[in-house]
């Protein structure tokens, strides 16, 4: 044996190595025949239909967030405005991203313009089309898309400690798509989506109100009608179930007027908790505690307004008003009857701060567990049945040269297991049609290979001359055919997700493996058989 | 073993034979497409709700359907599904086209699939869980509560360990259905155990395998995806052809594997199979490995072109057909093989995937020599080329 050969020889061994060792010896060093079993079914990852699980697609309304601001805007213009005295006729949204200011005095428009530009960066000031002293006031893009990017973040980090809370193994939230406005959230092993999705749509938005009127009205008619048809500056009014509704009348609605600014908001919490309910036996209540910073601010708040009735608005609905009977400086209680999971998942999303916008669901999958090992006992079994049609058919039909095609094909998913093991890719079901698809395909370039050296060999060729002109000449050939086929199983890779990525995956890698099995490995082999055998022989293909 | 030896067969002269068989085949097609309004799209792209339903004996389609009904279901779809390789699979696939938009109308359909089911096949204990239902959390937390085996303190790892193991029989072994709780005696439950599962699930004899719920907006989305990163993939392989040979031969082969993708969706019409995700990679890689076929055709071409320069271009053509067939046969026979092997053993989730490639391999190969080396021929009849061989692709390398 020459030693170019030798070192080719090493070279391959020590693929062989690196790939077996990927497969059983990581992440601990095996002693036995099941820890190198379960080393191996720890690397290989399973995906969500093949281990089951749950699988859901949200969209985060990040237009909400967008509209939010220009509401937060149009507020401090109006104080800015009153401050620095401008006359106007209205102020009023226009859309989610433009205010409209009608009619400016002409000689403030000026003051007002500065303004604008001063305190508010953010905001263009044109005037308006078609109005001689109104102006528009426009959002820049690149606040929007600023906004859009931070809601789309904290929408993910919110939604991922809900999920994390719930103490599922390895969920997986993350962005999703093309679009900018949508997750993926991942729960392996998960049958029942109900309580994720609960937890996750859950707004999560607490405020404590200063409620006003002492006494809640019945419909939101009667609440207008007491004062007149105008509720009174910076109030408004807040849903809510009677205080006074029992068991017997349950449904009973109640409007509470109520201060409109927050004294403290879900921001301020630094903590919550599910505790058994002392006045509602057998219900649940949640503790909250304030930050130092709410509790400085609450402290007094509370000092100022005993015998007043506080609301408590989560979500924008009041579920208790209990009256202040004294300084509270940083705790709390939300008494709503609940239930135990109810409470502890309500305590959990007040712990994890509110949604920056309101979700939806776009796609909901759940594969239960007895049709992934369905799909797995199907899909191994298809595999096997495969590789044993081909590697008898290679054996019948090339002899000897068989066997080395053989070699090269259960070298080719060594190396694709391995692959999958080592960049921690997830094995599908359409995965698994992969694998079947690149032993179908893999042996195509030694059909090639061999089929050349054949024709070489009836053109009175000698075996080792016939072997290097076959692999020369096929060479060109499985180089095209292997780059068309990456070509597509890219763009399937870009384009799809999930199960039809893990499908992509698995295909390239496998052809890429098949590029050095069946040429460089392959040729090695003959190399050494031919080395060995007398000149005069036959080669047996 | 030798199946070719040598072959001398007039390939181009029988070229418009191809050509009609080809025709008649996507006129076939296109009727079924028209006739039955368009292809049958499954809910990855028409937005829906699906929900697998397995049981324990024959699946009772009529009490089904009389469930549904009750529920307001009455437009639902009930589907049995059967396999070739498991005879009786006893599962079905209730459909429900998505009516409403937004997540509420999206729930809303799973839930009364649900509802019917339980209220038609349910055992109606009121106050139990479905045992075939519920999650390893919910029944370790029975046997905590009830804690059977008087652990004391050390319960909980006990239990969770034990209600693993209950599921893992009732998924593994019992393909999901346990139809009576004394059955988990043989996944080493106690006579105790048991009597405290009793008190708090009973058994159905069905399960809910799967469920699949997407929104009527994400489906139109994906479907012009799918069209879109078929073209891409298209595009890419006429770029690359064209500049391993001639643009004449990207064109041909991307219209012989467009001709393949076309036909496969006729025939998907005319068998009445969905179009999924997952057939939408399966055509992409009949895409792929349609070209395979054609570009080791095209190879020989251009290599013969360079030793037959005297030769009529059609006979050369001839002729690497001819000395390519043992391998084209050898390999799509391979691969046909071992897709049927998918087709047959795969299981019901990747039946539509393996029939497009079944159809695939054998509509890609007779492509390769039908339709694309054909096209080429004629192309460069019509140019007048015909005499004499045109080799300007080969003169990127020796």
């Amino acid at each position: 044996m020459n030693s170019n050969l030798k070192w080719k020889a090493v070279f391959i061994v020590a693929i062989i190595v690196i790939c077996i060792f990927g497969l059983v010896g990581i992440p601990n060093t095996p002693t036995s025949l099941s820890a190198m079993k379960s080393n191996f079914s720890d690397r290989i990852k399973l995906g969500l239909d093949l281990q089951g699980g749950t699988h859901l697609i949200l969209q985060v309304q990040v237009q909400e967030a967008v509209s939010q601001e220009a509401d937060q805007v149009l507020d401090h213009l109006k104080t800015q405005f009153q401050d620095k005295a401008i006359r106007y006729d209205e102020l009023r949204k226009l859309s989610d991203t433009q205010i409209l200011v009608h009619n400016i005095a002409p000689e403030q428009a000026g003051a007002a313009r500065n303004l604008v530009s001063d305190q508010f960066p953010d905001w263009d000031i044109t005037p308006a089309p078609g109005e001689a002293s109104g102006y528009l006031l426009t959002m820049k893009p690149s606040r929007i898309s600023n906004i859009r990017q931070q809601t789309m973040d904290q929408a993910e980090e919110t939604i991922r400690r809900r999920i994390d809370a719930l103490g599922l193994t390895e969920p997986l939230v993350a962005p999703y798509g093309q679009g900018d406005n949508e997750i993926i959230v991942e729960l392996p092993g998960e049958g029942d989506p109900n309580r994720a999705k609960s937890v996750i749509q859950a707004g999560g938005q607490l405020e404590l109100h200063l409620v006003l009127d002492s006494t809640p009205y019945s419909s939101e008619a009667a609440a207008m009608a007491a004062h007149g048809g105008v509720l009174p500056p910076n109030s408004q009014l807040v849903q809510g179930k009677s205080s006074a509704a029992s068991s017997s009348q349950p449904s009973a609605e109640s409007w509470y007027v109520v201060d409109r600014v927050p004294v403290v908001t879900g921001r301020d919490l630094r903590s919550a908790t599910a505790v058994r309910s002392t006045k509602n036996i057998g219900f649940y209540d949640v503790d909250f505690t304030l930050s130092t910073e709410a509790g400085r601010r609450f402290g007094p708040f509370t000092e100022q307004n005993i015998g007043k009735e506080l609301g408590i608005v989560l979500e924008h609905r009041l579920q208790t008003a209990p009256v202040i009977n004294g300084r509270i400086d940083d705790t709390g209680v939300i008494e709503g009857q609940f239930g135990e999971q109810e409470a502890n998942d309500l305590a959990l999303v007040l712990r994890s701060g509110a949604l920056p916008a309101s979700i939806k669901y776009l796609e909901e999958r759940t594969v239960g567990p007895s049709l992934g090992a369905d799909s797995i006992r199907h899909g191994v079994r298809a595999s096997i049945v495969s590789l044993l049609v081909v590697m008898v058919f290679m054996l019948v039909y090339y002899r000897l040269s068989g066997a080395n095609a053989v070699l090269a094909l259960i070298l080719n998913l060594v190396i694709l297991l391995a692959a999958l093991a080592y960049f921690g890719a997830v094995l599908t079901l359409p995965g698994i049609a992969g694998v079947i698809l690149t032993i179908g395909m893999g042996v195509d370039s030694n059909v090639l290979i061999f089929e050349r050296i054949r024709e070489e060999l009836r053109a009175s060729k000698a075996p080792v001359s016939a072997v290097d002109l076959g692999f020369k000449r096929a060479f060109l050939t499985i180089i095209d055919t292997h780059v068309t086929t990456v070509v597509s199983a890219l763009f399937l890779g870009l384009f799809g997700t999930g199960p039809v990525r893990g499908f992509a995956i698995t295909l390239v890698i496998g052809l890429l493996a098949n590029l050095f099995t069946s040429v460089y490995v392959s040729r090695v082999i003959f190399d050494w058989h031919l080395a060995r055998m007398p000149r005069e022989a036959e080669l047996s293909i | 073993m030798e199946f070719f030896k040598q072959v001398d067969l007039d390939w181009m002269g029988k070229a418009k034979y191809f050509f009609a068989l080809s025709l008649a085949l996507l006129v076939i097609g296109c009727v079924s497409w028209i006739a039955k309004g368009g292809l049958y799209y499954g809910i990855d792209f028409k937005g829906g709700t699906l929900v697998y339903v397995r049981f324990a004996g024959t699946p009772p389609v009529d009490q089904l359907r009389g469930g549904l009904v009750k529920e307001g279901l009455g437009e639902s779809v009930i589907q049995p599904i059967s396999d070739i390789a498991t005879r009786n699979s006893n599962e079905v696939m209730i459909g429900l086209e998505q009516k409403g938009q937004g997540s509420e109308a999206l729930d809303a359909g799973k839930t009364a699939i649900l509802n019917a089911l339980h209220a038609t096949l349910g055992s109606g204990e009121v106050g139990k869980q479905d045992f075939n239902a519920a999650g390893p959390a919910a029944i370790s937390d029975v046997l905590i509560r009830k804690d059977p085996l008087s652990l004391g303190s050390a319960a909980a790892d006990r239990y969770a360990q034990l209600a693993r193991q209950l599921v893992a029989f009732r998924d593994k072994d019992s393909r999901g259905i346990v139809t009576s709780l004394d059955n988990l005696s043989s996944a080493g439950a106690s006579a105790a155990v048991i009597a405290a599962l009793r008190a708090a699930f009973y058994t159905s004899n069905f399960a809910i395998t799967n469920v699949e719920i997407v929104g009527p907006k994400v489906g139109s989305e994906l479907r012009r995806q799918a069209v879109l990163v078929t073209l891409y993939a298209l595009g890419g392989m006429l770029v690359y052809i064209a500049f391993r040979f001639e643009w004449v031969y990207g064109a041909a082969a991307v219209l012989a594997v467009f001709h393949d993708v076309l036909i496969t969706l006729g025939l998907f019409s005319i068998f009445h199979f969905e179009i999924s995700l997952t057939v939408i990679a399966a055509l992409l890689t009949l895409v792929g490995y349609s070209m395979n076929d054609t570009i080791v055709i095209f190879d020989r071409i251009r290599e013969n072109m360079r030793l037959m320069r005297r030769e009529p271009f059609h006979a050369i053509v001839n002729r690497s057909i001819n000395q390519t067939l043992s391998r084209t046969i050898l390999t799509s026979g391979l691969t046909f093989l071992t897709v049927m092997v998918l087709f047959l053993m795969g299981g019901q989730v990747l039946r539509a995937f393996s029939f497009a490639l079944v159809i695939g391999i054998m509509v890609g190969t007779y492509s390769s020599f039908g339709i694309a080396a054909p096209l080429v021929v004629a192309w460069n009849h019509w140019k007048g080329q015909g005499a004499t061989a045109a080799v300007t692709g080969t003169r990127s390398r020796q």
